[in-house]
This record gives structure tokens, sequence and C-alpha cells, in this order.
């Protein structure tokens, strides 16, 4: 405590400093060097290398841990990095890398390309580094805000569309309130400890015990701030229209990333200091799970929009990492790790297949979009199908898995209703999954439709994507260990 | 060869896939040529598993294990008893049969067509040979995708309602059993603390008797939506309907057979207890007799051709129910083979039906009539395929409809007296579907100038009525072969604390040398 920066701080805080770093270089480099639009896709690969230094100090902490066990505080104790959060920065690292890489193609087709989007995409994940590292109520939601801040603005990325500027000004608005919310709820849990740090605000719950009001409402707020950033119901009307509305490249990196770091801050706040008030949240987050199931099943079953319906899959998908949260034990959370990563790589991938087929004349978001893309594409239409299946969790995809562990967490549990639920609404999801399926392989294509904007990027990100969806399906071994190590204190 | 030879078997059809994704979609002959060549090929490697099968041995043979996902206790652990060689025989040549048949019929996204049959080939044998729980229902899953394609691309005009009402009704049936798989897996690990989805060791576990009946439940959703038991039936007509002929075909002949595998591999051996408790099995008996009857008086009305042989299955399937819930072993032999006589006469039947479809392109009852003078060989196939079905002494379907219902009469005289209504509504609806379609004067212009049976439609006929009339004349093999599975899980169900797992434990130098 002598010195305001040691080394471990250092050690522990690099990974955000060169995000940060790189994020606002981004946006000088953008004036600077490449001020004419054709070569904005250089700032693409200057940003990647900035995840690849990013990937690099984490890879460095990730050894630390591996070989010393326990976890690094810095600052006080402010911030932490534990084999748990390592595990989010690395979502987070592969979320950003993917979006990136399939970004510079969507917005040239688009005429939309502005350096700043790169480095608003870093600053995003800068955020997302204090959400998962954050131990402390101050950073964490300084963390949240950034990390919203930035999205708010890419989701309003295309300037000229009406419907990208609607999205974005849905999202700050319910975002602001959500984050109100949440900051309400913080500063009860500050009232009762006198503290902003998780370890003494955990005591604090403690000595409260069962049935304490003040309990009950900073609970209860929290919670709805938290369920309002994964798009859970009932704080999910947001999602619809933000998803539709924004890029389609945002819309994939909100619903992958700021889902992750949503349930990072999530886990770390319900599992830490509120971890004493289970009887608390525990109905109340397998309600909204339940609710989110249903409504993000049943929405999406109608809809024309693929966009549209994939925001409701995702506030599905909340409701299964929910339940995983519900039982709770150690193999839930395994499971909410597990299906985490699984769901960045098939959401990505799903995402991705959309941003091929827009063009110049065309969104491509439509579903009659797709209409015959196994004759134009069998490439494209097989991965998607891949996804889908993936995402409906049908083995032997990754989804499966993902699936897998949270109804082996909730028969374990004893939660047998929740995991029947559960289970019948694998087969409504199959319905509209399939709607897309069958909009690529049995349609006809009325009109001409444009070709396809693949570019190397959109390929090696499509092969990637897929290859780990099929692979962790057909040998899900390697990441079952890894999540389970991550649990292992 | 032996120590691999399931793999062989699972993957030939698989490396069949892989090729023909690399022959260009225009080139179609040679496509339908590979696609064949793998088929018969896949034929050929499951010959040497009958050959080399030991009837005389306890177990699981040519067993072969492999740790697959070690933390989830997942293993890759195939092997085969008598029941489950049976069925893979008849899924290689039913589906050798079946890409066979399809070389005229299918015109349009030929390689598409080709490699989800061969897809589908794999998970099907998948299916049978699995002996981990888990692999077990990744196979059963992994069927779903090709044939929904099956249908929902090639198949008739409402093809793409009948498609996604066969996924969403197997699907639903499927992941509720998946939590029933999990539920004993639990059991089973909080007992022993061993985490695994080997059959044989999940069959030491001890649950109290409402859990035991609750896993029963949950497998019998699945099971019974693939049979399909009343009332689960319903998505039966419709995907067998609109499916393209070798679609049918292969969805009659081996599709459903893994509902009723399902229950004689899993639920009665690991669920003796709930097996054999009479509520549970009175209530299986009452819906496979309401599905035998409910499915030929359904048959006997309808106007359209195929749908009334989709529902013969339903009224043939609920034979194969009954005689598994008769519990005794002429009750689970019989119903082994008349699965296997299903899979040969109604496939018979779908086949006949595609023969004058591609034809005429209808196929409503009243469209035809007196077709037996016009094609007069097409009448004799049916002729002998309608017999089959209907249960004529000295073919194949006499035998296991015979033993189904001495099975149940020795179980309940109730049942047998109604299942036995069920045979003679049986010959009523084929009798008459015969009568209406084949014989009298012809008494519709189009039908003057038909053509009869060419040499490749006789070379898909031929190979399934001789093995119909071996199997009617001379079917001790077929009861040899299942001797020993059958009393091993007879005597499980009614001696249910005899400790089995020494009989079901694998029997082979592999599992030894692991």
């Amino acid at each position: 405590m002598s010195s305001y920066y040691t080394a471990t701080d250092h050690f522990v805080l690099l990974p955000a400093l060169l995000l940060g770093l790189f994020a606002c270089a981004t946006l000088l480099f953008d004036f600077w060097v490449f001020p004419e639009s054709k070569r904005r896709k250089h700032l693409a690969w200057f940003v990647l290398l900035g995840e690849v230094f990013a990937a690099v100090a984490y890879f460095r902490q990730q050894v630390f841990l591996n070989q010393y066990g326990g976890e690094l505080q810095a600052f006080g104790g402010s911030l932490v990095i534990d084999q748990f959060a390592l595990y989010f920065h690395w979502i987070f690292v592969i979320a950003t890398a993917v979006t990136i890489v399939m970004s510079y193609r969507y917005f040239e087709v688009r005429d939309e390309h502005h350096g700043e989007y790169y480095g608003l995409v870093m600053l995003a994940q800068t955020g997302m580094y204090f959400l998962a590292s954050g131990n402390e109520l101050v950073v964490l939601y300084t963390g949240l805000e950034t990390m919203a801040l930035a999205f708010y603005v890419l989701v309003g990325m295309l300037k000229r569309d009406q419907r990208s500027n609607e999205a974005a000004l849905k999202y700050f608005l319910l975002g602001g309130l959500s984050s109100g919310l949440l900051v309400y709820g913080f500063s009860l849990l500050y009232g009762m400890a006198g503290s902003t740090k998780l370890r003494e605000i955990a005591a604090a719950v403690a000595d409260r015990g069962q049935g304490d009001t003040i309990l009950f409402l900073a609970v209860a707020t929290v919670l709805a701030g938290l369920l309002f950033k994964v798009a859970a119901a009932p704080f999910h009307i947001w999602a619809p229209d933000t998803y539709e509305g924004a890029p389609t490249v945002v819309t994939a990196y909100l619903a992958v990333a700021s889902k992750a770091a949503s349930l990072a801050l999530l886990l770390r706040i319900l599992l830490g200091p509120l971890g004493l008030a289970r009887e608390v949240w525990e109905p109340i987050l397998a309600g909204a799970a339940l609710l989110s199931m249903t409504v993000g099943n049943f929405a999406a079953v109608t809809q024309t929009n693929t966009k549209r319906l994939l925001a409701y899959s995702s506030i599905n998908h909340a409701g299964y990492i929910l339940l995983g949260v519900v039982a709770g034990n150690q193999t839930g959370i395994q499971g909410v790790l597990v299906y985490m990563l699984v769901y960045v790589f098939m959401t990505l991938g799903a995402f991705l297949v959309l941003t091929v087929l827009c063009r110049e004349t065309t969104t491509g978001d439509d579903i009659n979009d797709l209409h015959g893309l196994m004759r134009r594409s069998p490439a494209h239409a097989i991965w998607m199908l891949i996804f889908l299946l993936s995402l409906a969790g049908i083995p032997p995809t990754a989804g499966f898995i993902g699936k897998y562990f949270i109804f082996l967490s909730l028969i374990e549990t004893g939660h047998y209703y929740l995991a029947a639920a559960a289970a019948i609404y694998v087969a409504v999801a199959i319905y509209y999954y399939f709607r897309i399926v069958k909009s690529m392989f049995v349609e006809k294509e009325e009109t001409e439709m444009p070709p396809l904007s693949v570019s190397l990027g959109t390929r090696a990100a499509l092969l990637a994507t897929g290859v780990m969806t099929l692979g962790i399906g057909i040998y899900p071994e390697p990441l079952v260990r890894f999540a389970q190590q991550t649990l292992v204190r | 060869m032996n120590e691999y030879l399931l793999s062989t078997i699972l993957f030939t059809p698989l490396i069949g896939v892989l090729v023909l994704l690399f022959i260009p979609g225009r080139m179609k002959t040679a496509i339908r040529w590979w696609a064949n060549i793998s088929a018969v090929a896949g034929f050929l490697v499951s010959l040497p598993l009958l050959l080399n099968f030991n009837k005389a041995l306890d177990g699981y043979q040519f067993v072969e294990r492999v740790d697959w996902i070690p933390s989830l206790g997942v293993q890759y652990l195939i092997g085969v008893d008598g029941i489950s060689l049976l069925m893979v025989m008849l899924t290689t040549v039913m589906g050798m049969l079946a890409i066979f048949a399809s070389w005229d019929s299918i015109n349009e996204k030929v390689k598409e067509y080709y490699a989800m049959f061969l897809l589908q080939q794999v998970g099907m044998i998948g299916v049978f040979i699995s002996l981990d729980f888990m692999l077990f229902y990744v196979f059963w899953e992994l069927v779903l995708v090709p044939m929904y394609f099956i249908i929902g691309v090639w198949g008739g005009p409402r093809k793409l309602y009948a498609a996604i009402k066969f996924f969403l009704y197997t699907l639903a049936g499927g992941v509720l059993m998946l939590l029933g798989i999990i539920t004993l897996y639990l059991q089973h690990l909080a007992q022993t603390g061993v985490a695994t989805f080997e059959i044989a060791q999940l069959m030491n576990t001890q649950m109290p008797m409402w859990m035991e009946q609750l896993v029963f439940w949950s497998f019998f959703v699945g099971f019974a939506i693939k049979v399909p038991m009343f009332p689960f039936h319903t998505w039966l007509p419709d995907a067998h309907t609109e499916a393209p002929t070798a679609g049918s075909v292969i969805l009659a002949a081996v599709l459903l057979k893994m509902g009723t595998y399902g229950f004689i591999r899993f639920s009665l051996p690991l669920l003796p207890n709930a097996s054999a408790d009479r509520m549970i099995v009175n209530v299986l008996a009452v819906l496979s007799i309401i599905g035998i009857i409910y499915g030929a008086l359904v048959s006997l009305m309808q106007q359209d051709w195929k749908k009334l042989v989709a529902y013969s299955s339903v009224s043939h399937l609920g034979f194969c129910t009954l005689g598994i819930f008769a519990l005794n072993h002429q009750g689970i032999a019989g119903s082994v083979i008349q699965q296997i006589n299903h899979g040969i006469s109604t496939g018979m039947l779908f086949l006949i039906v595609g023969v004058i479809y591609e034809r005429r392109h209808t196929r409503e009852i009243k469209e035809y009539g007196g077709l037996a003078h016009v094609m007069p060989n097409y009448a004799i196939v049916f002729a002998f395929a309608m017999l089959s079905s209907a249960g004529l002494p000295l073919l194949n379907g006499f035998i296991g409809e015979f033993t189904i219902l001495q099975a149940a009469f020795q179980a309940n005289m109730a049942w047998g007296a109604f299942a036995v209504t069920g045979v003679v509504f049986g010959a009523a609806y084929l009798l008459w579907l015969y009568q209406r379609t084949m014989l009298g004067e012809v008494t519709n212009e189009k039908n003057k100038g038909l053509k009869d049976l060419n040499w490749r439609e006789w070379a898909v006929f031929v190979p399934l009525m001789g093995w119909a009339i071996a199997i009617g004349v001379y079917p001790k093999p077929y009861f040899d072969i299942l001797e020993k599975p059958v009393a091993a899980i007879v005597e499980r169900v009614n001696g249910q604390t005899a400790p089995v797992s020494a009989a079901i434990e694998p029997v082979t130098t592999k599992s030894e040398a692991r």
C-alpha cells in the first residue's frame, strides 16, 4: 500500500491500458493517417494488432494464475484477476476480434465506413474489462457505463438510417433508466455496508439476514438493472428494436460481448456479496428465466426479420443462461460459462451470415433475403444450418453441450419443472430456427438476388466460428476442462 | 478386422457423403452411381457382422470402447447383441434398396438428396449399436435433420408442414428423454460415485419406485413418439404421406424401429421395476391395442393410397409394442421379428405406391381400378406384399403376428382377444385396397397405357420378396439369434433381484485389453 502504482497493479491493469490506448490511438489515426475512407480498413488491422497485444497480456496473466493459483488484486482490491475474470476476458477478445474482422466489408457496403467505429468497439471492450475484473461497486459501475456509452454510439452508427437512429435512442433512454436502477441498488448496498468493496458488502449482507426490506430492495433493483443488460424478460423490451436497427455487426457484438460482460457482472455480484441472499434472488431469477424463454420463444415464432428473430432468440438464451445461475451449484456455473462461450461462437456465426447478405441495395435482414441461399452459396447455407442447429441445441453441435449442462445442473438441484420447461422450449425454438432453414434450403428466390458481399475477413471469421461451433460439439472435452478449471479457486 | 468392424459399418456411409461432396452437382449420373456404390458398400461391410456373430454368447460382441468426453462420463462405446444385429442388417439392407429405388424418382438437388440419405444411415446405424446412452442420444438426434430435409425438400405438396411436424414431435420427445437420461445418470453417480452413461453400468442403479417411474415416462415420451404409439401418432400420416418414396420406406422400415428398439434396449433393462409395474404395463398394452385397432379402422377409411399404408404402420407397430409389454420371451422376440417384417412388407407397400405415383402422379384410390389388366407383374408383387403384410402363413408377417398374439394371450386373455381383431381388420383394409385398385375393369382412361415394372423396380422388389419368404418359411435363425439377449431382458424384468451386470458385461478381447 506504500506505493500508488505497484508492479502488480501494472500487471493486472495492463490489458485495459493497452485496449484504452489503442482505442484512443485509433481515433487519432482516423484523422491523421487515414483520412480518406478507402483506406479505413487498415484501421481494422491496427485494432486487431491491439487485440493481439491485449491477448498477450491476458496470456501472461493466465500463465501466472495457472502456475500460482489464487487471484491477483490491484489498487487495494478494486481490481481482481482470477480465472473467472480471465475466462470472460478471453470471450471479449474473441468476440471483439471476430466483430472487427467482419466489420469493414459491412460498413464499406453501407457506405458508412467511419474510423471511430473501431475506436468505439475497443473502448467498449475496455469497459468490459472493468466489468469482469472490477471488485468494487464504483469500478464496476464505471466499467458498465464506459461499455454502454460506446454501445449507444455504435448502435446509431448508420447515421443516415432512421432505424439505426431510433434504435440508438431507445437503447440510450432505456439503458439510462436501467443504469439508474442499478446504481440505486448499489447505493443501498453501500448504505448497508458503508463500503463499496464487494467483500465488505458480503459481510454486511450476512449480518442483515433474511426478510430484510432494505436487502430485498437492493437485490431487486440491482437485479432489474442486470437483467436489462443481459436482455432477459421482463426487461427485454429494448432488445428487438435495438437489434433490428443497429448495424448487423454491432448487433452481433451487442448480443455477444455486451451480454457476456453483463453476465460477468451478474455472476460477480450474485455469487459474491449477494451469495448469502440466495433465497431472495433465486425465485426472482427463476421467474425471469422462465419468462425470458417464454417471451423469447413465442415472440420469435412470428418474426419475419431475421435480426429481430435472433434478438428474441437471444432473449431465450438469456433465459437458459440464467437457469444455470438458478441451479447455482458447481455444474450450473460451469454450465453458464460453457454456454456463454458456445453462445459467442454460434451467435457471431449466425449474424456473420446475415452481414454477408447485406448489399448496397438491400439490408439483407428480411427472412426472404435468405431464399435460395443453398443454391447461391452452399457453404454459407450449410454453416448457417450448423449455427442454427447449435442455437437450438441439437447434437453434435456446441449448443447442445451448453444446454446439456443447464439440464444437468437443474436436475442435480431438483428443479425438475424448470428442466422440463427448458426442454420443451427446445422444440419450440426449433420451429423458428427452421423457418430460416426452410428459407435457405427449400424456398426459391423470386427475383434476382445481388451477389453475396464476401471478404477475406468474413471468410476467416465464418471458418473460425463454424469450426468452433462444430468442434466443441464433437469434442467438448477441452472446453469443459477449461470451464472446470475456471471455477477452482 | 473384427476389431473395428462396427466403426467401419458406421462410418462407411459417412465416407460416402464426404466423397459425394466433391462431385460437382451437375454430374447427376456420377452422383447416383457413387451413392449406390456407397450404399452397397455399406451393406457389404455389414455382412461380416452377420457371419462372425456368435449367437451362443451372452452380452455384446464386436465391442469398441474409446473415451470421448471423460469429464462428462461419455464414451464412444459400441457393440451388438442379437437384437441390434438384426436392426443393423435391416438398416443396411433397406438403406441400400431405398437409395437404389431413388434412381429415377429424384431429379432435383440430387447430390443433396443422397448426402442426406447416407448421413441418415450413419445416424440410424449409430442408434442401434450405441452402448453409451449419451452416444445413443447424439445419434438419435442426428437422424432428425436429414429426415427433415428429405421430407421437406423432396416431398409432396404439404411437405413443409409434414417435415416440421415430424421434427418438432420427435425433438420434443427426445429432449424429454434426455432429462430422463440425466436423472438416471445422476442417480447412478450419487450411488456409485462413477460418472458414466454406459448402459451396462447404469443397470446397477437402484432408484425409488416413483423416480424410476418418472424416468420411465420420460423415456416413454421419447420412444412412444418415435414408434409412434397412440396418441402420439399424428405426425406419422403426414410425414409418411408427404415424404418421397424412399423416404417413406426408410421412415417406416427403420426410423420407427428406433422407438421400439429404445423400449427393448433401454426402458426394460434399465428400469425393470417400473417396466413390470402393473399400472404401466396396462397403460402401455392398452395404448398398443388402441393403436392396433384404431390404426386399422382409420386405414379402412382412407381415400389416399399412401395414407392408408401410413396408418397401417400405426396398427402394425401396435403389435410390436404389445409384444414388448407382454414382458415374456415370445413377446419380445416376436416383436423384434415383427419389426423386421414390418420393415419388409410396409417398405414394399410404400415402394408399390411409389411405382404407381411415378406413373400417374396421384395417390387417390378412386383414380385407379383394374390395374391388374394393365400391369400384371405389378399386381403380383402387390399381392405378395399385401399378403405378407396381412400375415398369411408361410410369409413373414404371420410369424411375427402369431408369436406376438401367442405372447399376448399368455400375458392376458383380453389383450390377445382385442389384438386379434386387428389382424382381421388388417386383412380387410389391405384386401379392399387391392380390390379397389387392382381388380375389376379399367375404369380410368389414363390408366390404360401404364408401363409395367421395369428391371430397376424388379431389382428392388425381388430381394425383399425373397427375404419375406425366407422368414416365413424358416424363422428359426432369427429366433436363435434373439434367444440370448431376449432371455437376459426377460430375466432382468421378471426376476428383478438377479444381478445382471455379469450377463451384460461386454464379452470380447477388446474390452479386456483395455
